[in-house]
C-alpha cells in the first residue's frame, strides 16, 4: 500500500476548521476557566467570612482592569459551559446526534453565549449606576 | 473470553463502571439552576458593601445554595480536570501527581467555602 493511501490524521495547520470541533474544544477550555474562576469565588467567601481588610483587597481586585476583563471572560466562560453542557445532556439522551442537528444546536450555543452574557452584563451596569 | 463472575460486575479493565460518568452528569445538571441562581444574586450584589453582602450570605437561602453551589462546581470540577489531565499528560508518574494535586485542591477549596458561608451564618445568628 502506497503511504499516500493511508488514512491521515488531522493535520493542524491545514485542517479546515468546523464550527463542532471548535466549540468541543471551547467546551473543555471554558471549563478549564471556570475551575479557575470557581477559586474566585472561594477567595470572594472567605475574604467576606474575614472582615474588612480582606475584603477590600477582592474589592480592589475585582474593581481593576484585569479584575473586571476576568469577571467578564468568566460570564462568557460560564454561559458558554452552561449552554454547550445542556447540549451535551441531551446528546446524553441519544437525541440530536445526526451532523444537521449538531450544527443547529451548536449556533443555537453560540447565541445562546451571547445574549446570556450581554443580558448579565447590561444587568451589571444598570446595577452598578443605580 | 469474560468469566460469568467478570461479566456480572460488568467491570472491565479500568476497574470501575459509569460513577465518574454519571456524576459528572448529575452535578451539571445541578449546576444549570444553580450558576444561573448565582449569577442573578452576584448582579443583585454589585456595588453593595461588606455588611450588605454579609447579611446577604448568611441568610438561610443564599447559604444553602452557596454551599450546594460549592460542592457541585468543585465535584463537578475535580472530575472534568481529572480528565484533561489523562487526555494531555502521558506519563504515568506525573499524571497520576497532577490528578492528586487537582483533586486535593477541589476538595480543600470546597471546604474552604463552605466553611466561610457557614461561619458568616452562625455569626449572623448567635
Amino acid at each position: 500500500m502506497r503511504s499516500a493511501n493511508r488514512p491521515l490524521s488531522p493535520h493542524l495547520q491545514i485542517y479546515r476548521w468546523q464550527l463542532t470541533s471548535v466549540l468541543s474544544i471551547l467546551h473543555r477550555a471554558a471549563g478549564v476557566a471556570l475551575s479557575a474562576g470557581a477559586v474566585l469565588l472561594v477567595w470572594w467567601l472567605v475574604a467576606a467570612a474575614s472582615g474588612p481588610d480582606a475584603y477590600d483587597d477582592v474589592e480592589d481586585f475585582l474593581g481593576s482592569w484585569l479584575g473586571l476583563l476576568l469577571l467578564f471572560a468568566w460570564t462568557v466562560s460560564l454561559f458558554y459551559h452552561l449552554c454547550n453542557g445542556i447540549r451535551h445532556l441531551v446528546w446524553d439522551t441519544g437525541h440530536g446526534l445526526d451532523l444537521r442537528s449538531t450544527y443547529i444546536g451548536g449556533w443555537l450555543v453560540v447565541g445562546g453565549t451571547g445574549i446570556l452574557t450581554l443580558i448579565a452584563w447590561i444587568a451589571w451596569i444598570a446595577t452598578w449606576a443605580s | 473470553m469474560r468469566s460469568p463472575l467478570g461479566r456480572a460486575v460488568g467491570l472491565g479493565s479500568a476497574k470501575e463502571g459509569v460513577e465518574h460518568w454519571w456524576l459528572q452528569r448529575i452535578t451539571a445538571v445541578a449546576l444549570v439552576p444553580l450558576s444561573l441562581w448565582f449569577v442573578i444574586a452576584i448582579i443583585r450584589l454589585v456595588g453593595a458593601d461588606l455588611d450588605s453582602v454579609g447579611d446577604w450570605i448568611g441568610r438561610p437561602l443564599p447559604a444553602i445554595l452557596l454551599v450546594l453551589l460549592l460542592i457541585a462546581t468543585y465535584y463537578h470540577a475535580s472530575l472534568g480536570l481529572q480528565v484533561v489531565i489523562e487526555d494531555y499528560v502521558h506519563a504515568e508518574l506525573p499524571k497520576l501527581g497532577l490528578v492528586i494535586v487537582v483533586r486535593l485542591a477541589c476538595f480543600a477549596l470546597a471546604v474552604a467555602g463552605i466553611f466561610a458561608v457557614l461561619s458568616i451564618a452562625v455569626g449572623m445568628s448567635s
